[in-house]
């Protein structure tokens, strides 16, 4: 079955800068199960989209597999997208970058698919600072295989079925912090005012953003006793800030009061403003994200909101020193030395 | 010394090495050394893996026929390894010579009546003219270069010429090593006995031949075909095709205003990463490759299988070992076949080229990427160890400047400006190749979403059985047409002359050959056919089908390639004979002469002949 969202929409929906509406931004009607978490987070990504007034075709969507990594068919479908392999989104991610360092690279992934299988790989993604912005949609469990417990089901949470798990679950955002990434934010699919900031900054920062989005799965995990059910996740949301991402040229609005707002520059004009709530919380400062994260966990507290970020880092292509043009558009003459130069190194050979 | 067992420029040397002991230059000096002098010459290494201190071999074939398959049989075996000397001592032919370091006696049990002995005092020799510890562990081999090619009649010159080349910026090396030489060949001088009953003597056979390891012309290839991306996690043998590619792109993909690279290359953290990377880059319109062995090949099965169904190229060039992870990882192997061919679970086959030279090495791996592309598809190169760590005297490589790069159906703009709804798996040649389109190429016409097989022909998700089954179909379709396009086989006779066929691919080619030689002069002709890609063409069916017998000649204990043409060409498997050599060690002719006598129908026409 193919799902064909209706075509028609109200006429006056608001145009963005490009003079799209948001519906330009959707994609296929979604065939997740109604309230799951995943579509909201979808929804973010629509609308940041859209307010960020991105070119749909100047995004790639890649996934690897799950609930969460069927999502990018469920928005941007002017976008490319690739669905890849169980835990193998970020490599895939890695070559299309480095094919075409011109494009917006967004990866969506699930907790299964990052925490478990792919761990490698989002590990090693992380330390080559692919510029991407990396969405993991943490339900606590296996969601498309109807259930199972994952990596990052807390210790002692209950699934459906009434079993308590035993092990120590794996903390996505505080290891991302710990191996180097260099913008980590956490998040809960039900706050779209904070996710969608989140999402915009994500995009711009010019390093891995990475975005652990509590999303919870209203089939398999959303009963009494787990820690990833919409109403546990409510009752124990922290927030290190709220957060506003003001793009370049933009007039700042918003007013806080002054002592407690940051903000943090980035290198395109683009800025972070955050009104800080942790108090002795410095987003610029690894060792600080470490410790607020690890005492908000101790508190029974899920922190969210930018957690830490590296406005300068450098990323894969500035470590490679590849050049500024995309590789794809490198022309033959460019890439092939020609016969002339193969006959010296013919003679290399003699 | 009798004139009848004089040999000139047939013979084959075999040094005894410890591994990591500086060798390995040396040896490369005595060989290229007569390769300067015009005669055909072909070296193996035989190593373990290990980095220092196990036994290595470095075996030396000298042809003046030109055969470059390996020959058993040491004629002159040089001992400067007391580890492996009992094995030594015993692989030299009889009335062979066993040259060795004479510093510390001989050991009564390694005397045989039946060969000579050239005992130098190498170490001595070392530690008296040199001071410094190093020096006196390198030069060890050099002294005996110097001593062989007294021995042999290896010109100085060639000698000389080929140390000022290697030390070229650093010339006060020099002069230690002419004296190392020199310390050898007085030796052998004040000792008389010189020159030995095998020796070279300066030939005009080489032309414009090169010498170089197949590794390096794949980088080459790799660089040619114009691969921007490169992923890959370290294996032996495979290591030095990216190695040469990237000391190749440091050449020339540097951009010479910028300093900025025209490349990218990754070492991943494993294999399952290395081929993620080439298949996103190659989604994303940039010729991309990785190069591996067979444990790396095991572990990229899925997402080989995910590039054949969502058609998204990928070149794989699999250098050859013998199995598994932990086995002969050191030795070589035509052992991947079925791997490679059927590689990932679902109905997957996988286009696959055969180089059998350093030639071949360089243009198939250009091929490769026009294939891909083309096909939409990964092609995996498949060499070997034998032919990607060697040295082998090649033709030379060429480009031809004409030779555009064949990017396939890719869809710009423009193109897709003019159509009406864009569909990524419609097959509107009628050939199974559809068309596709990278990222970022119109605003709103174009894209789509990749996945395996669960989509329609406009890529939008469908599990209908029936869109399933018309994909695989029309992958089938496109499977017939890639006989077409991928390199022909090479038949040795415009017309068959035999009902004994012989078929071989790859590092056999070379031993193949040679024992086609050696059954003409003995009076039987066969006829021969080399294959060099997978789907086979109809050429490679009318070959068998026309032949009684046909022997298939390769390095597996499986014998996989005659699965293969069994299976693909419903081919009755009893008129397949297999003829194998899966010790580790490159075929022989020997081994394909002997396993072929071993058949009835042979003999039976040798009494013919008789
Ligand atoms: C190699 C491999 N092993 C197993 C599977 C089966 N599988 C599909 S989705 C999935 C788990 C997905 O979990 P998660 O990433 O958390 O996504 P969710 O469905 O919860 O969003 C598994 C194990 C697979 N597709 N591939
Ligand atoms: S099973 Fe869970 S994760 Fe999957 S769609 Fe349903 S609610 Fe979402
Ligand atoms: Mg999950």
């Amino acid at each position: 079955m193919s799902f064909i969202r209706p075509k028609f929409r109200h006429p006056e929906l608001p145009k963005n800068a490009l003079g799209y509406t948001v519906d330009y931004y959707e994609g296929a009607l979604s065939t997740l199960c109604a309230g799951c978490g995943h579509d909201s987070i979808g929804a973010g990504v629509v609308q940041a989209c859209f307010e960020m007034n991105i070119e749909p075709h100047r995004l790639a969507k890649l996934s690897g597999i799950g609930c969460s990594s069927k999502t990018p068919n469920y928005f941007l479908s002017n976008s490319h997208g690739f669905n890849s392999v169980h835990g193998r989104m970020p490599s895939v991610a890695t070559g299309a970058n480095l094919a075409n360092r011109d494009l917006i690279y967004l990866g969506v992934s699930g907790d299964g698919d990052t925490a478990s299988i792919g761990m490698g790989q989002f590990v090693h993604v992380i330390r080559r600072n692919i510029n991407m912005i990396y969405i993991v949609m943490n339900n606590g469990c296996y969601g498309l295989t109807k259930g199972q417990d994952s990596a990052t089901s807390d210790n002692g949470s209950k699934n459906k079925t009434g079993v308590m798990n035993v092990y120590e679950s794996i903390d996505l955002a505080s290891l991302a912090i710990e191996l180097g990434a260099t913008f980590v934010a956490q998040s809960f699919s039900g706050d779209k005012a904070q996710l969608i900031p989140l999402i915009k900054a994500g995009m711009q920062h010019p390093g891995f953003a990475f975005i652990n989005v509590i999303s919870p799965c209203v089939t398999f995990n959303n009963n009494v006793g787990s820690t990833k059910s919409y109403d546990y996740v409510r009752q124990h949301i922290e927030a290190t800030s709220t957060v506003d991402f003001v793009p370049e040229m933009t007039e700042i609005t918003t007013t806080y009061k002054s002592g407690v707002t940051q903000k943090i520059g980035m290198h395109d004009g683009s800025s972070i403003q955050l009104h800080k709530i942790a108090q002795d919380w410095d987003p610029l400062d690894r060792q600080s994200a470490m410790n607020a994260v690890k005492l908000s966990k101790k508190n029974n507290e899920i922190l969210t909101g930018l957690l830490f970020m590296d406005p300068d880092a450098k990323d894969l292509h500035q470590l490679l020193q590849t050049t500024e043009k995309p590789l794809n558009s490198l022309s033959q003459s460019l890439l092939c030395p020609g016969s002339e130069m193969l006959k010296q190194i013919n003679e290399d050979f003699r | 010394m009798s004139l009848s067992t004089l040999k000139v420029n047939d013979f084959v040397v075999r040094f005894a090495n410890v591994n990591g002991s500086g060798s390995a230059s040396a040896n490369f000096l005595f060989t290229k050394a007569i390769f300067r002098m015009g005669i055909f010459v072909t070296p193996k290494n035989i190593f373990p893996s290990n980095i220092q201190g196990l036994p290595t071999w470095y075996e030396v074939r000298i042809s003046e026929k030109g055969y470059l398959g390996r020959r058993e049989g040491i004629d002159l075996m040089v001992c400067v390894n007391p580890q492996s000397m009992a094995s030594d001592v015993a692989a030299v032919k009889p009335g062979g010579y066993f040259l060795y370091d004479s510093s510390k006696n001989l050991h009564d049990q390694y005397i045989r009546d039946d060969i000579h002995y050239i005992a130098i005092p190498l170490m001595e020799m070392c530690n008296n003219a040199f001071t410094d510890p190093r020096q006196r562990q390198l030069f060890k081999n050099i002294i005996y270069v110097g001593a062989l090619s007294a021995l042999f009649g290896i010109e100085f010159k060639m000698l000389e010429d080929l140390l000022a080349e290697q030390f070229k910026g650093k010339e006060k090396l020099i002069p230690a090593n002419i004296k190392a030489l020199n310390l050898g060949i007085e030796w052998v001088h004040q000792n008389h006995i010189y020159p030995l009953d095998i020796r070279v003597e300066r030939r005009d056979l080489i032309g414009d031949r090169i010498m170089i390891d197949g590794n390096a012309a794949c980088g080459l290839g790799a660089l040619y075909a114009g691969a921007s991306v490169a992923a890959w996690y370290p294996i032996t043998p495979s290591t030095s095709v990216i190695e040469a590619f990237a000391s190749f792109s440091d050449s020339y993909r540097v951009d010479p205003v910028t300093g900025k690279k025209n490349v990218a290359i990754v070492q991943a953290e494993d294999e399952l990463s290395a081929i993620g990377m080439v298949i996103g880059a190659n989604w994303n319109g940039a010729r991309s490759f990785t190069s591996t062995s067979g444990p790396g090949l095991s572990l990229m099965n899925e997402f080989l299988g995910l590039a054949y169904f969502a058609e998204v190229p990928a070149v794989l060039i699999d250098v050859q070992r013998t199995g598994p992870s932990t086995g002969m990882p050191t030795r070589t192997q035509q052992s991947d076949i079925l791997l490679a061919a059927y590689a990932s679970h679902g109905d997957t086959k996988h286009v696959l080229v055969f180089p059998a030279t350093p030639k071949e090495c360089f243009e198939l791996t250009a091929d490769a990427f026009d294939l891909a592309d083309e096909l939409q598809t990964p092609v995996i190169l498949m060499t070997d160890l034998d032919l990607g760590m060697n040295d082998h005297i090649s033709e030379p490589l060429k480009w031809d400047d004409e030779r555009a790069y064949k990017k396939g159906k890719v869809l710009d703009a423009e193109a897709l400006e003019k159509i009406d709804k864009f569909g990524r798996y419609l097959d509107i040649d009628g050939d199974g190749i559809v068309y596709r389109t990278y990222p970022a190429t119109h605003p709103s016409k174009g894209s789509f979403f990749t996945r395996g097989s669960s989509r329609d022909e406009y890529a939008r998700y469908t599990e209908d059985s029936a869109a399933y089954k018309r994909n695989v179909d029309r992958l089938t379709k496109k499977w017939n047409i890639a006989k077409n396009m991928v390199p022909l086989p090479q038949l040795y006779q415009d017309k068959n002359a035999s009902s004994i066929g012989i078929l071989f691919f790859g590092t056999s080619t070379f031993s193949a050959e040679e024992a086609m030689d050696i059954l003409r002069d003995q009076g039987l002709v066969v006829d021969a056919i080399r294959l060099r890609a997978f789907p086979f063409s109809q050429t490679v069916l009318d070959f068998i089908d026309v032949h009684e017998r046909v022997f298939v000649i390769e390095q597996n204990r499986d014998a996989q390639m005659k699965s293969l043409l069994t299976i693909e060409l419903q081919i009755d498997p009893k008129k397949l004979i297999p003829v194998l050599n899966y010790d580790g060690m490159p075929i022989t002719a020997d081994t394909i002469l002997n396993t072929m006598k071993e058949s009835t129908f042979v003999l039976s026409k040798f009494k013919k002949i008789a």
